[in-house]
């Protein structure tokens, strides 16, 4: 058990001879809140993010600025947003249920359907349908990864699971011309675990893969 | 129900966290508000006088409970108009580089009210309504604001349960400029650091254009995010920079920034636990709190982890695997629409726990894709007033009514007058503390059930079925209890809903803040009666578990219908394969 030092707590404040009435109370607190939040403003709506921005942009240029992947000179993602996949050579990420297209990194956002929604069963109906289509190589009757065909929160996920990766293998390689064995240890190059182990989970990052696809392919 | 390891460890380990930060917190808090002895001291006392000097506050004088709750009420006001000012303007003033047009009133209305109230509920999406100027010159502010008259709030509180017949509950202007300077601002630039090394934007730019290997174009908004999210989460305020909020890659982008955004969320809320023991005299009485609320987090972490983890009955024979699997082909598993990746099922389940036992409102997966039940532990965290650990200061001036209520019945039942930190719980006290709950109920329930029997109400829900009638439910809940996240499937940038959402917001801070402050001015001048044989002690096991009882069962016997016409009869149906 510990105590404060008396002075410092439970002392009363001696009560000034006449108390304010509430009308003076109201009178005098009209100065302070009107210069207050100007101050406020000038602090920390200006010189606070001001001064995050010169120290970002000095300590940390890149996350500053987006984390921007070039390739051959050119911009051509930001490590963190997801973008769109569509030809078989690729891996392929999330579901993006973002508007008026998928990746929409202008407009992040999810579908926000709940789960008793017809519309979300069909929906997930019709990415299975197409995956099978888009993936003839794998066993049929290999059930899919559940994160390959549910939308992501932002609709910019740039992850999938490992077992979502491990799904496109058979296309890949066969697209490609590469053995599945080596598609695989590409993959496996890229997994990213927890965080000390326990927070998060085990991600793939598809771009990540999609450059180092090409890189092995000589591009 | 389905629990992994993984996802109880990281509850677990959260927990441990919190618990290890509380006592430090607190006893910084205690240099803050009381010694004023803080570390920054020599470089941020000038910063404080010149701030007291413009603003021609004398810093010695202390306000009794009126004349502080009138400053708060004028600061409120003016940091109102100025937002609202802020957004109708943004198309002429500077910092617009996209050109975004001028606000609508209604919505530049409950914007204004939603970030002053410290809800930060958001009809509308950041990237394609707000100017850069009025993120960080209006939002980002009220950031601060908002959260700095939480905390004064509460420590006026704690000083109006802890002083011994005093008249007075310190200086509004003093503490919340001392929350800002030395508490809320040094936390913000390192935490903003931290995330910008994580991967958080912070740069005057508004988008950027890169061609994909595919060759698709794609525009990418970004602008000074870290700065804004530093404060988001540690205020508790919750309103993000994109409309998905912490969801976003650039808002949360790895599993560490995750934890740290979680961590900051209950960090001053514990802290001010540990605050509240050391004014009483007896830090076990901090502790005694900390043990209800944490064993409150418990269960609503671990239920929303177990049914989220389980997934979708309705998607089970559509042939796709929703089971976990850790070591070969690792993948979450359990419903993972409207959740991200690398936050995967414990991660996304124990940040929507945390967001709104606090009134954060951060969303880092979208609650409206939830599982009933998994989306209902949210909206009871929030019905029951998010005082586990709860909101920066009005988390621990929403508990301490309880406490006052619980040990009121336990007056009742031994047949005494009840005291609690050795001053008498009389009839005023109880009053205002009744008044105070009653509120929160007569908002959520009185305009929850207004907006389902009238048409504007009902035409903006997003999912038929009884989980329409969450969305509206949630909606309410979320505006009372100045929470800020949503079941989002609701459309409610409408004038009914900006209008009936405000003022949601202001009964829920304004309307209960009041009687609070008028608790407090009636027991600061109490005397402090030393315990005697018949006093129930407040900082054992047994004062825990009482106050539980309490939380729960107010919490049980006023929403437990409303929760069964939404999430739970959902839930049945979904388990008789019922879609709408």
């Amino acid at each position: 058990m510990t105590t404060l030092a008396p002075t410092t707590t439970n002392t009363p404040v001696p009560a000034p001879a006449t108390r304010p009435t509430i009308w003076q109370q109201t009178l005098s607190a009209i100065r302070p809140a009107i210069v207050l939040t100007l101050l406020c403003t000038l602090g920390l709506g200006l010189a606070y993010p001001a001064a995050i921005t010169g120290l970002a942009q000095f300590l940390f240029p890149s996350q500053a600025n987006g984390s921007l992947v070039y390739h051959n000179g050119q911009p051509v993602a930001s490590a963190l947003i997801g973008q769109y996949w569509t030809q078989p050579q690729y891996l392929h990420g999330r579901p993006s249920a973002t508007t008026p297209g998928p990746y929409n990194a202008d407009n992040s956002g999810g579908s926000n359907l709940g789960p008793t929604s017809a519309a979300l069963v069909q929906t997930v109906q019709q990415r299975v349908a197409a995956l099978r289509q888009a993936n003839p190589d794998v066993p049929p009757g290999t059930a899919i990864p559940a994160d390959l065909v549910e939308a992501s929160a932002s609709g910019l996920d740039p992850d999938i699971s490992v077992a979502a990766a491990y799904y496109q293998i058979p296309r890949l390689a066969r697209v490609r011309g590469m053995t599945q064995a080596a598609v695989r240890a590409i993959i496996d190059q890229h997994i990213t675990g927890r965080f000390l182990g326990i927070f998060g989970d085990p991600i793939v990052n598809v771009l990540d893969v999609n450059l180092a696809l090409d890189r092995a392919q000589g591009h | 129900m389905s629990f992994t390891f993984n996802g109880l460890a990281q509850i677990a380990v959260f927990f441990a966290l919190i618990a290890l930060l509380t006592k430090p917190v607190g006893l910084y808090l205690v240099a803050v508000f009381e010694k004023k002895n803080t570390w920054f001291e020599p470089l941020l006392r000038p910063v404080e006088r010149g701030c007291y000097w413009l603003c021609g506050v004398d810093s010695q004088q202390e306000q009794d409970w009126k004349g502080y709750t009138i400053a708060m009420l004028w600061f409120t006001v003016a940091g109102i108009l100025l937002l609202y000012a802020l957004e109708r303007l943004q198309g002429t003033l500077p910092l617009n580089p996209t050109h975004l047009p001028g606000v609508d009133p209604a919505l530049a209305w409950n914007t204004a009210i939603s970030f002053s109230s410290n809800t930060n509920w958001q009809n509308y999406s950041g990237e394609t309504t707000m100017s850069n100027l009025t993120q960080m010159a209006g939002l980002a502010v009220h950031n601060f604001t908002s959260a700095a008259v939480g905390i004064a709030i509460a420590v006026a509180v704690v000083r109006g349960f802890t002083r011994r017949s005093a008249h007075t509950l310190g200086n509004f202007w003093v503490d919340v400029t001392r929350g800002i300077l030395y508490l809320l601002l040094p936390i913000s630039v390192v935490f903003a650091l931290l995330l910008v090394w994580q991967g958080v934007p912070q740069t005057f730019a508004s988008t950027i254009q890169v061609v994909s290997l595919e060759g698709f174009k794609q525009t990418i908004a970004l602008g000074p995010v870290a700065s804004q999210e530093a404060i988001k989460m540690l205020g508790t305020n919750g309103g993000g920079f994109f409309n998905a909020n912490s969801a976003h890659p650039f808002e949360n982008p790895t599993a560490f920034s995750n934890l740290v955004e979680m961590l900051a969320i209950f960090a001053l809320g514990a802290g001010l636990l540990y605050f509240f023991g050391k004014l009483a005299g007896n830090t076990r009485q901090g502790w005694a709190l900390f043990a209800a609320v944490g064993a409150l987090f418990l269960i609503g972490a671990i239920v929303c982890l177990g049914a989220e983890q389980a997934g979708n009955p309705l998607l089970a024979n559509l042939g796709i695997d929703q089971s976990v699997h850790t070591y070969t082909l690792a993948q979450p598993g359990g419903n993972m629409e409207g959740k991200e990746m690398r936050f995967g099922i414990g991660s996304s389940t124990l940040f929507t726990t945390i967001t709104t036992d606090a009134s954060c409102g951060a969303i880092n997966s979208w609650i409206d894709s939830y599982t009933p039940l998994g989306g209902m532990i949210p909206l009871i965290n929030i019905q029951l007033g998010e005082i586990v650990f709860g909101g920066v200061g009005s988390g621990l001036y929403g508990l301490l009514v309880f406490a006052i209520l619980a040990v009121f019945i336990a007056g009742l039942m031994v047949g005494r007058t009840p005291e609690f930190l050795g001053k008498k719980i009389q009839q005023g006290e109880i009053q205002m503390a009744a008044l105070a709950i009653l509120i929160l109920p007569l908002s959520i329930l009185g305009l929850s059930a207004f907006a389902a029997v009238y048409a504007g109400g009902v035409s903006q829900i997003g999912n038929a079925g009884p989980h329409g009638l969450t969305e509206i439910l949630y909606a309410f809940s979320s505006t009372t209890g100045n929470n800020g996240s949503a079941f989002a499937g609701l459309a409610s940038n409408t004038p009914f809903y900006n209008w009936t959402l405000a003022f949601a917001m202001i009964l829920g801070r304004f309307a209960f803040l009041i009687p609070v402050m008028a608790l407090s001015g009636l027991l600061v001048g109490k005397k402090i009666a030393p315990a005697g044989l018949g006093t129930f002690p407040t900082t054992g096991a047994l004062f825990s578990a009482l106050l539980i009882g309490v939380i729960l069962l107010v919490g049980a016997l006023t929403f437990f219908p409303a929760l069964a016409l939404g999430p739970i009869v959902e839930h049945l149906l979904m388990l008789a394969g019922k879609s709408y």
